[in-house]
């Protein structure tokens, strides 16, 4: 299970990558969509995948008698979640306005304050 | 009082969220912007006050136990990082109340800076790396609103690199994070400091040292990750640049300082060697752009990054004295270059332009202006006895105490071609004749300062500039401050014990 989530998480930093690096802005939002939702699943798998086992104490025990899931990784990958949905969100905004403002289709075009 | 921790985040809070309650009411907002400041200033050197004399503070937040619960914590790094954002978040509102438009002003602008502002002291306070990339993200999200708001071509063109690259900066940081998660199950600094020290695989530990290095070194614009900065920070309005110039990127280099001298002095002589690199050829990429460039803001733009590379210079030594070189050195360039920022506002007010070849005459048409500017550069430039000259002393002594003669070399030789850059705006700005025909694209009319306007814009630059003297002429108190810092990031032993109450 492990490995098989290494690879797609492997692919989807790949792919994120790859789209980053191309001319289109349209491109590069998805780029940044994928590659976020590459690290959350890393963050997933890098903490262990544990299937089945609930993270509850039973009420006569002070502590876990067996190994189980750990649930702060999902509070983590939650939060990561609510901050780059709200990042995406402003920078499609961002990107939208500047293509009404300025038509460019390319990142090339967009060079007026680069050095 | 331990409380006392979490005033500086939630202060601004209040005043951002008030400021939105009274989103109609610019000139409520201004009053509330300002005073809202103040009392931030006034909580962080309350807190540098404690912390200097009882030693470093720490609160769990919700009183949950370190390590599982999210720790606040102030040691006098942190705190000297805090009251200086708070003095340049003071001092900038009272700038913008003169020099910001109204259109802007009733688009929220005190909100997002105090967002800003809440942002930058959480990074600086949080004892929790996971905490650390929320409060980035708070920070961020504020920076982003500031560049782009009043949507102007270049304003947009600028921060979409500014957004795009940050982004990637925060991917790479929260990549790292999850590997750290998954190897030691925690993300308590000071658990995590015990656990790396404790014995973990070498390469595993040089691999996230190097993805760390990677994500602040693009939020810190170190070579070779700083194009997103030249390209940004001359598009805003001038208020936000200095607010951006002294503060941004001192967060990225007040976490690299963190995280290089808390979590990863494994490896030392492969780690911080390759910062020491890093920060020459920082130091030299930056001053060479700046003197390629004829706009006032893009100069100094380029000029932050090459400053960027004494501070990280002082990390990459790696010893006590070089330490308390790179924190003296933050504290007078964040004072100066926020400082030269507003100098390059009021030279654009006057005259209509930021480029240098339409600038001139400024020493006589406004004599303090010149003086204010004089000080800050020099300084800058590292002209005795100005504050600069210190900084950067006490960096090219602790580099010759351990033999880098190299990197020495390398600094004092970017400190003279920073005096160049700083002479060239000297000579066309203020110096130089005005040219009389001036080309499209420049303002024409330009009203003389109102009395109002002359205090809000004048004030903040003459506190600047004699706090630079004071840093100057009375250096001793601020190095101690300083040399205390650094030896509380040495020794760890402190930090882990406020935090944890305990020591290994």
């Amino acid at each position: 299970m492990e490995i098989l989530a290494a690879i797609v998480v492997g692919g989807l930093f790949g792919a994120g990558v790859y789209l980053l690096m191309s001319r289109s802005p349209v491109r590069l939002i998805i780029g940044l969509v994928l590659l976020s939702n590459a690290i959350n699943l890393l963050i997933f798998t890098a903490a262990g995948l544990i299937r089945g086992k609930v993270p509850l104490i039973p009420s006569d025990a002070l502590r876990a008698v067996e190994v189980t899931a750990d649930p702060l990784p999902q509070a983590l990958i939650l939060t990561a979640i609510v901050i780059s949905f709200g990042v995406l969100a402003f920078a499609l905004v961002l990107f939208s306005r500047t293509f009404k403002t300025t038509s460019a289709t390319t990142l090339d075009e967009m060079k007026a304050t680069d050095t | 009082m331990k409380l006392l921790l979490v005033l500086p985040i939630l202060i601004p809070l209040i005043t951002a969220a008030f400021c939105l309650l009274f989103w109609r009411l610019r000139s409520v907002q201004r009053v509330l912007g300002v005073l809202g400041s103040v009392a931030h200033l006034v909580t962080a050197l309350w807190l540098l006050v404690s912390v200097r004399l009882d030693g470093i503070i720490a609160i769990q937040v919700g009183n949950w136990p370190a390590p599982f619960g999210i720790t606040l914590v102030a040691d006098l790094f942190s705190v000297i990082m805090t009251v200086l954002a708070a003095l340049m978040g003071l001092m900038v509102v009272i700038y913008s109340l003169a020099s910001m438009d109204s259109g802007r002003e009733s688009s929220g602008y005190y909100a997002f800076f105090h967002f800003l502002l809440m942002g930058v002291s959480g990074v600086f306070l949080t004892g929790d790396l996971f905490n650390l990339y929320v409060w980035f993200e708070v920070m961020l999200m504020s920076s982003f609103v500031l560049l782009a708001l009043g949507g102007e071509k270049h304003q947009l063109e600028g921060a979409i690199k500014y957004v795009t690259l940050n982004l990637i900066s925060s991917a790479i940081f929260l990549t790292a994070l999850g590997i750290l998660y998954g190897m030691l199950g925690t993300l308590n600094m000071a658990d995590l400091s015990l656990q790396i020290r404790g014995g973990m695989n070498m390469g595993i530990v040089s691999t996230l040292a190097m993805l760390f290095l990677v994500a602040f070194g693009i939020k810190s614009a170190l070579f070779p990750l700083f194009f997103w900065l030249p390209a940004s920070y001359h598009t805003p309005p001038v208020a936000v640049s200095a607010i951006f110039a002294g503060l941004l990127t001192k967060v990225g280099v007040y976490t690299l300082v963190r995280v290089f001298t808390l979590l990863f002095v494994q490896d030392v002589a492969y780690t911080h060697t390759i910062i020491l690199v890093i920060a020459g050829l920082t130091m030299v990429t930056g001053v060479l752009g700046a003197m390629a460039q004829d706009e006032f803001r893009r100069i100094l733009s380029f000029h932050i990054i090459s400053q960027v590379g004494y501070m990280i210079m002082g990390l990459g030594l790696f010893t006590p004295l070089a330490l308390a070189g790179s924190i003296f050195y933050i504290m007078h360039h964040i004072i100066v270059k926020t400082n030269l920022f507003l100098v390059s506002g009021v030279a654009r007010r006057l005259q209509g332009s930021y480029q240098l070849n339409q600038l001139g005459g400024l020493y006589q048409a406004a004599p303090a202006l010149t003086i204010i500017f004089m000080i800050s550069a020099f300084s800058l430039a590292g002209i005795p006895p100005l504050s600069g000259f210190w900084a950067k002393l006490i960096l090219v002594k602790a580099s010759l105490d351990i033999t880098a003669y190299l990197i020495a070399a390398t600094a004092l030789a970017v400190g003279l071609l920073t005096l160049f850059s700083m002479s060239k705006i000297w000579a066309a700005a203020f110096w130089g004749e005005q040219p009389q025909a001036t080309a499209a694209g420049v303002e024409q009319v330009h009203l003389p300062l109102k009395a109002s306007e002359k205090i809000a814009l004048y004030l903040p630059m003459i506190v600047l500039g004699l706090l630079t003297l004071t840093i100057g002429f009375m250096s001793a108190p601020f190095f101690e401050l300083a040399t205390h810092a650094a030896d509380q990031l040495l020794d760890p032993a402190a930090y882990i014990h406020a935090v944890l109450g305990r020591v290994k």
